[in-house]
């Protein structure tokens, strides 16, 4: 036996294979959303198909929904409503799960998917969303699809693909305190580059890994795609099935025991090869904040903005020049000095309740600096619940924070929520696209507890040290 | 699908890595249920410096490049969010080809679903197509898809794409007709499933 994770998964999903190498494999569950699943379903309608089981398509809402309390389907976009309706409509006329606005279920894709057990180690999960890769930390294998795909994948419950080649980073030895999960990849994309995981499915492992909690290896796989990588798994392990179990949409009784009996297999053989492995010293990450426009452009927090003069690839020095005069920034600029207008905790990367129990910590007994708006937006309905309960959201709320709805909201300005024309922002979202949070916006991408900690500060900073490495 | 056999055209060297999808169509420009309608949204942020005032400094709004159909870019182009927008943005825009290092996984496959071709070509050699296109007074292109060819004046490459990719191209094949020719495969492999993996079963 030499077969990886990933190579496991697949092998369990292979319907057949394709001539020129391609595989058609069978998809477990596929999750759409108001953007891009409206498209697919009505796409299906006027092509006068149905749709293969659907009570294995699910449906949330979050994309483009409002996140100011009281919400209606109306948005700042403001055709906003019609993507909203008309995936209500189409939802309902299938007969899909759909968890609409005021559904205790609602909330981001993401973080909906584990929470409720729809996504369960070893299966297939695909969506119309690029961050599908994020339910590797549960073991389950899931990657972002475009529309077509997706009308493809709940028209047959398959998918044509070319297996990607097999790619491990390990994470040795035990990150310093107050280093969390999304230190560690945006470490790795920082000194591999946007597209250092191109044609690879990875495989994340090593001490630093398996100490993470469930929620934290959720944010590592996250941001996968912005590594360029079809997707990321970690190998399930006793924390995985303990989180499992229980969830509403997870086998229970006799099927449970048959599932936990096969999830125990889910792992690289110790001779498994791979066509790549990088191995990363995890206790030299520092905490990381992004400086320019791109998920690559990545420092210490200890650091400063780098000097494109010294980088000697031409097309990456031009990036780089770009970048610098988008972000407004100088080369030698100290991370740690750069002043900021905004905060914002949420998105699927980093809006958990840990994520949110983390930054809490920061903010317990302070306020935000009087010039800094600071937004926080729960990454469900269930999160903002569970926060509630424990007093989190007076936390927030007495520091000064805003405390939201469950949606995707300021990640990428799709409903229109943004901080306004030209703000720079600590964020603890997966990208820091040109205009990605609103027009002419400079996002800092970092963890929440970076945010939390900026935005008492009123310029970026590191997080106090709390011995917290969940968010 | 339309079908996708050579392609004669103008070309535009958009010569920037990690060119994403938010910059290709921002997420504000995606207004409707719809796939159409989106062309005159590409690269809105790039194009615009604000609601329909040009930015005279963006290729495409160089009387050379405006009608472009043949684009020519950077590593990692397409990266980022799966918004099949983008690939539909572009297609209404006129771009028929992208020719770049790579490409984002999920943008080249929306590309391939919506009969556009995005041609892998090395780092050198793209740098030498762009600069004669950029000298020349004539910037057109010639693309045969058939022997994976491109030609600009004397200069002629070999470009790269995927047997199968390329195939569909050619044919115009719509992927789940294609698919549903394995009706029975999948029958099977679900009814075997459902007994070997009951637990992920939830009907």
């Amino acid at each position: 036996m030499t077969s990886t994770l990933f190579d496991k998964i697949w092998q369990d999903h292979l319907v057949s294979e394709l001539e020129g190498g391609e595989s058609l494999l069978y998809i477990d569950r596929i999750f759409l959303h108001e953007r891009t699943g409206s498209i697919a379903m009505q796409s299906l309608v006027d092509q006068g198909r149905g749709i293969k089981n659907p009570e294995h398509v699910f449906c949330t809402i979050d994309h483009i929904v409002d996140t100011t309390p009281g919400r209606t389907d109306m948005t700042l976009l403001p055709s906003g409503h019609e993507f909203i309706r008309s995936t209500r409509k189409l939802a309902l006329d299938f007969g899909i799960q759909f968890f609409d606005i005021n559904d205790p279920r609602q909330g981001i894709v993401h973080v909906v998917s584990p929470e409720q057990g729809i996504a369960l180690p070893g299966c297939i999960i695909v969506c119309p969303d690029s961050h599908t890769c994020t339910l590797g930390g549960l073991g389950a294998l899931g990657w972002g699809i475009g529309s077509t795909d997706a009308e493809h994948a709940i028209a047959t419950s398959t998918l044509k693909s070319r297996k990607p080649k097999n790619m491990r980073i390990t994470f040795s030895g035990v990150t310093a305190p107050g280093v969390t999960a999304k230190d560690m990849i945006l470490h790795l994309i920082g000194e591999y580059q946007a597209s250092g995981g191109q044609g690879y499915a990875l495989e994340f492992a090593g001490e630093a890994v398996t100490n993470l909690s469930i929620e934290s290896r959720l944010t590592l796989c996250n941001m996968a795609v912005e590594f360029s990588a079809f997707s990321a798994v970690i190998a399930p392990d006793e924390k995985t099935i303990e989180y499992v179990k229980g969830r509403p949409y997870a086998p229970a009784g006799k099927q449970w025991e048959q599932a936990v009996e096969h999830w125990q297999t889910l792992k690289s053989e110790l001779d498994a090869s791979f066509d790549a492995e990088i191995v990363i010293d995890a206790s030299k990450i520092e905490p990381c904040v992004t400086w320019g426009t791109s998920p690559e452009h990545v420092i210490g927090i200890n650091d400063t903005v780098p000097d494109p003069l010294r980088e000697d690839n031409l097309e990456k020095r031009a990036a780089m020049q770009r970048a610098l005069e988008y972000m407004d920034l100088k080369p030698g600029e100290q991370a740690n000095k750069i002043h900021i207008d905004a905060a914002f905790i949420g998105s699927c990367t980093n809006s958990r309740l840990s994520n949110l129990q983390a930054a809490a910590e920061q903010l317990k007994g302070k306020r935000v600096a009087e010039h800094v708006k600071a937004i926080c937006v729960p990454g469900s309905t269930q999160v903002k619940a569970a926060a509630e309960k424990e007093g989190l959201d007076k936390i927030f709320i007495d520091a000064g924070f805003e405390w939201r709805e469950a949606g995707c909201s300021m990640c990428f300005y799709a409903g229109g929520e943004t901080f306004g024309e030209k703000q720079r922002i600590i964020t603890s979202t997966n990208r820091n696209f040109e205009g990605r949070q609103g027009p002419g916006n400079r996002s800092h991408l970092a963890s929440a507890v970076m945010v939390a900690a900026s935005a008492v500060e009123g310029h970026i900073t590191a997080p106090k040290q709390s011995g917290e490495n969940n968010g | 699908m339309d079908k996708f056999t050579d392609h004669f055209g103008l070309t535009a060297p958009l010569m920037r890595i990690n060119i994403d999808t938010d910059a290709i169509i921002p997420s504000k420009r995606m207004r409707s249920v719809s796939k159409h309608g989106l062309g005159p949204s590409a690269f809105y942020n790039w194009r615009f410096h604000e609601e329909n005032v040009e930015n005279p400094e963006f290729v495409l709004n160089q009387a050379p490049y405006r009608d472009a159909s043949i684009l020519l870019s950077g590593k990692n182009f397409g990266c980022g969010s799966s918004r099949e927008h983008a690939v539909w943005a572009l297609k209404e825009f006129g771009i028929k080809t992208i020719i770049a290092p790579s490409f984002g996984t999920i943008f080249y496959k929306n590309c391939i679903r919506n009969g556009i071709l995005p041609a892998t070509l090395g780092e050198k050699e793209l740098e030498q197509l762009a600069e004669s296109v950029a000298n020349s007074g004539d910037k057109h292109s010639m693309i045969d898809l058939e022997k994976k060819i491109i030609s600009h004046g004397s200069l002629e490459f070999s470009f790269e794409i995927v047997e199968t990719d390329q195939k569909t191209l050619l044919a115009g094949l719509d992927p789940i007709t294609q698919t549903l020719l394995h009706a029975k495969s999948i029958d099977e492999f679900i009814s075997q499933d459902r007994s070997s993996r009951k637990w992920a079963h939830l009907d």
